[in-house]
Parts: C-alpha cells; structure tokens; sequence
C-alpha cells in the first residue's frame, strides 16, 4: 500500500524487492484470515486427525490398559456391521424424508403468503416459530402434549372423531420423528421460497396473464423455474442440519424401538459415549466423513453455483 | 409485516380512482364477488395453515400456566384459571444456573464469532487473498461434516486438558460451530458494497482503519446484527455438544430439560413452563428480527 515506486517501474524490474513486497502483500491480505482458519483447523481438522489414529486401535474407556494397535480391523467391523448398515439406511431415509416434505409444504404456504391478505404479518410471524423452537424442546412437545397415547392432543381429536388412540411414537417411529422435524423446518423453507416468490418480476407475470396463461400455467412454467435455485439452496442446506438429526430423536424415540430411528449420529453416540468403545467409534466416524464428503463434493458444486448466480460474479 | 392494508370486505369498488376504467366496473361486479370469495378463503386458509403449525408453541405456553390436574388430562383444558406456580416450581428447580450457562455460552460465542469472523470475512471479500474459493470451501465444508466425527478426540482432548464441564469449552466449540456460516454470511454482505465508495475513500487517503471503521462497518452493520442472530440461535439450541461435554456446573437449557424430564417427566406444566422459559429468548429475537432471519439462514445468499 505505501509504495512508492510508480506501479509500472515496479513491474518492469523483476527482482528481489518486488518480489518480497509482493509477498508482503499477500501476508498481509491473509493476516485477517488467520485466527479463524486456525480455530477452525484447531477444532475441527486435528481432533479428526486423532479419530483416524484412533480407528486403528482397540481401546475401550471401561477396560484401561486394554489400548493396542489392532491395524485395519476396526474397518473390518464397520464393514460386517449390520448395526451401522441399518443406521445407514435410516439416516438416508429420514434425511430424505424430512427434506421432501418439508420443501413440499414449505413451498404451499410461501404461495399462499405471497398473496397479501388480513393478517399476513401474523400469520407469517406465527408460522415461523416452530423453526425457531429449541429442537430438545420440540421433541419433547411433540412426544408428550401431541402424541402421547393417552393425554396427546392428537388422540384426543382422534377419540372424539371415533378412532382408537394410537401410540404414534412407538408404533410408527419414524414418522413421529419426521414430523417433528418437518414441523420445524418447513417455516424455513417457507421463508427462502417466500423470498424468491417475491423477487419474481412483475411483468412477466402481467404477461403471461395477458397471454391467457391459468394460474397453474403460470406457476409452472414461470414460478417454479425461477424458484429452483432457492428450492436447490433450501434443500442443501436443510440437508446439512438434517443429516446431524440428534436432539430430537434423543427426545422421542432414543433411537428405538429397537434400532428403528438410530441414525449415524445417534449411532454413533451410543457407540462412543454409552459403549466406550473409542477405536470402533473412530473407525465409524472416519467412514461416516468419507461417505459424506463424498455427498457433500457434489452438494457444494451446487451450491457454489447457486452463490455464484446470486452474486453475479466470483 | 406491512400488510394492513385494506380487507378484502372493502371490495374492489371502494378502491381510489387510480383504478382507470370506472365505468366498466358495473359489469365487473359478479367478478369481484368471486374475486372477494377467493380472498376470503385465501385468508382463511392461510390463517388454519398459520394456526396448525403455531398450535403446539401456543399449547405449551397455555399449559405452562396450568395446574398439573389441568394440564395432564384427558380432555384438554381451553378454560382454565392461570398459575404462576409452575415458572416458581421450575425455579425452585434450580433453573437459574443453566439459563445463566445458555447466556454466557451464547453471548460470548456469538462475540467471539464476530471477532473472528469479520476480518475473515473482509479477507474474503474486500481485499481478497488468493484461493478465496478454497478458503470458503474449507469452511463450509468442516459444517458438512458430521459433528460426531470428532467428538470422540475432543471430548479426550478436554477431559484431559480438565476443562469438561466448562462453560468455556462450550464458547469454543460454539464458535467453532458457527463460525463458518458466519464468515460466508459476511462476506457476502461485504461483497455488497459498492466499489466505488471504497475506491473513493482510498482516493481521499483514509487510513485502513478509517476505511474499516467509518465506512465498511456502518455499511454492513445490519448484516452484522443478521449474523449474530443466527448464531445466537444455533449455540441456545445446542444439545449435542452439551450433552457429551457438560453435566452440573456448565450444564445448558437443554441439558436442564432433560434432566428434568427424567425426574418431573408426569408434571406436564412444570415440564411446559420449564420449556417455555428455554424457547422464549430465541423465539423473541426471531421473530424481532424476521428480515434479517431469511438472508442469515441462507448465509446471505438470498436477499
């Protein structure tokens, strides 16, 4: 910044000192950067650099002293584990699951408030909350006062409507739990719809009117491609926090019945923290990132593309 | 939020004359019956949609004013005489610490987020570095792994350091956790700045400082407060973490929930009251700040 040699001598003469200022501006470009690059390689990269370490020993928290190096065989039992094929399994559904659905009504309710009407700042506001909930809080809600068998909300409208009661939670697992989540995050893909609902231009719409076009016509052939970078971006990112499902199914089913709703993190969570078996847990979590790093490659190919639109540049 | 405008029951005759064609509107007149029909069940539909999804906030929050005999029935209680003793009973409990353990785990994080995160970001945006795309890449992508990957190490790394049950630790892994949205939210604020207005601060010699200071802060200072909610929301309503790294003395709000399920799990009001008190922070801030909720949880892709 405070050279003083005009720019152009400057790069007519390569030399040393060129060179070094050169490198002292690209230091001091990067010197912001530092402290959290270092954080971040600091509590995420070192401690799963440890993880591979460990996946290649047999070392239970229980049995000190039992520590060795057992090479590969971790791996092996990853790979014979039906446990963690299971896991497998349910983590995809539930993740994709929740996603659809979630997008689905998500996308209903940004239509119906993209129209103004009475109210639609409350009933915006309100529709948001669940999204909003502590999801502890929003397993619990829905486990007790909605779905409990006897005192639920939802039983009671059943029994009045002349059905038995069902115990949602244990006899269908794994739709509570998608319920739980696609309560929570519809609002949120509401609102990225809503926002690309409402970045439409007008005009096209007043066109298409003119030209005769329905309002199915319109929303197809007009809204919906113009809403696909938002919808590709809502289901992303909803993806990325669906895939960490936790909370909530530690507050509903625990995983149960059975090994019915066990995602990988939960999966994982009861082999490390209620096992104590670091060196299986370790060989599970190296696996577990390759798999989701090679998701998450073409996740973020997609993402970089919907950024790059919406900034016009990069 | 500014959608009071007129109702539909006002109709499109009462509109002002800047509708162009007022003599046709005779003959418009059965359309616009029709046209007051869709509005009104547009409006009704969109208000169940709004009540269904908001029902089981609201019902916590009615049963958290409950008595327990209200509360656990079954046929549930519209009517009833509200209670305070629930939020006394949960206090009694001993919630006080865990809220003031939610409190500093959030707050400092979110400060220490900012701290770090702005000049990343600016050195992303404003004055980039070279390899700015491998740079954001990284970060986003340590998001995308799974949390439970590296648990295992950290939890070793902290029982051994001592630091288990630490509020501390929390505001670490917290800004660890949030850190990457925070840095791709505020870049792309930065990158709204118009260009010129910088070019013509370093024209008129402003110093780095002034150039950060009184020009690009000012600037994206409402992305800033975006950003801050986001994390904020992300490290209250962290459980995992918690759950592995704390028990008494750093304990947060979830931690306290479900504990005390375990022990209170039949008192439904107690429990409600409980829950409510650990949802209203977050809730009350979103819903303050709405606008700034759609760009933050798009990391600032969405305007």
């Amino acid at each position: 910044m405070a050279t003083l040699a005009p720019p152009r001598s400057g790069r007519m003469r390569p030399g040393p000192a060129t060179d070094s200022s050169a490198r002292r501006e690209g230091w001091r470009r990067r010197l912001p950067l530092s402290p959290a690059l270092l954080l971040m390689i600091l509590v995420t990269q070192i401690p799963f650099l440890f993880t591979i370490a460990f996946s290649f020993e047999s070392w239970n928290l229980v049995r000190p002293g039992s520590r060795h190096w057992v090479g590969l065989s971790n791996y092996a039992g990853v790979f014979t584990d039906s446990a963690f094929r299971d896991a497998l399994v349910t983590e995809i559904e539930l993740t994709l699951l929740a996603v659809v659905i979630s997008m689905v009504l998500g996308i209903g309710l940004a239509v119906l408030l993209d129209r103004k009407f009475p109210g639609r700042g409350i009933v915006r506001t309100l529709l948001i909350a669940p999204f909003l909930i502590m999801p502890t809080v929003a397993g619990l809600l829905w486990k007790t006062t909605m779905l409990d068998p006897v005192y639920g909300i939802v039983n009671y409208l059943l029994r009045e409507l002349g059905f038995a009661p069902v115990d949602f939670v244990s006899r269908f697992p794994m739709s509570s739990v998608v319920t739980v989540l696609v309560w929570q995050w519809t609002p949120f893909m509401m609102l990225l719809v809503l926002a690309g609902l409402q970045s439409q231009s007008y005009d096209v719409l007043e066109a298409a009117r003119v030209d005769g076009a329905g309002a199915w016509t319109t929303f197809r052939a007009i809204t919906l491609p113009h809403l696909r970078s938002y919808i590709e971006l809502g289901v992303l990112l909803g993806a990325i926090y669906l895939v960490n499902t936790f909370d909530v199914i530690y507050m509903t089913t625990q995983g149960g019945p059975g090994t019915a709703t066990t995602n990988l993190p939960y999966y994982l969570y009861q082999r490390a923290f209620l096992g104590f078996d670091v060196g299986q847990a370790s060989a599970l979590g190296v696996v577990t990132v390759a798999g989701t790093i090679l998701v998450a490659t073409v996740a973020l190919r997609t993402l970089f593309t919907v950024f790059s639109a919406s900034e016009g540049n990069d | 939020m500014a959608s009071a405008t007129p109702t539909a029951s006002s109709g499109a005759g009462a509109r002002p004359a800047e509708v162009p064609a007022r003599s046709k509107s005779r003959a418009r007149k059965a359309g616009s019956r029709r046209r007051v029909l869709g509005q009104v069940s547009w409006t009704a539909g969109a208000w169940i949609a709004a009540l269904i999804f908001f029902f089981p906030v609201l019902w916590m929050a009615l049963t958290a004013f409950k008595q327990e005999s209200a509360a656990y029935t079954t046929t549930p209680h519209l009517v009833f005489k509200p209670t305070l003793d629930q939020f006394r009973a949960v206090f009694d409990a001993g919630i006080g610490p865990y809220l003031a353990n939610s409190a500093t785990a959030t707050l400092l994080s979110t400060l220490l987020v900012l701290v770090l995160g702005i000049p990343a970001a600016y050195a992303l945006s404003i004055r980039p570095v070279r390899k700015t795309r491998d740079v954001l890449f990284f970060f986003i992508s340590t998001k995308m792994l799974p949390g439970v990957a590296a648990i295992i190490p950290v939890y070793l790394a902290v029982r051994d350091l001592g630091a288990l049950d630490s509020v501390w630790t929390l505001m670490v892994l917290y800004t660890a956790m949030n850190l990457p949205i925070a840095v791709w939210m505020m870049r792309s604020f930065f990158l709204e700045v118009p260009g010129e207005v910088l070019e013509a601060a370093r024209v008129d010699g402003v110093t780095l400082r002034q150039e950060i200071t009184r020009i690009l802060l000012p600037i994206v200072a409402p992305g800033i407060a975006a950003t801050a909610l986001i994390c904020v929301i992300f490290s209250w309503n962290e459980f995992f973490l918690a759950l592995n790294l704390t028990s008494v003395r750093a304990g947060t709000m979830p931690i306290f929930l479900v504990g005390f399920m375990s022990s209170e799990g039949l008192y439904w009001a107690k429990l409600a009251a409980a829950a409510t008190l650990a949802c209203l922070p977050v809730l009350l801030a979103g819903w303050l700040a709405q606008k700034q909720l759609v760009r933050g949880l798009s990391m600032g892709a969405v305007k």
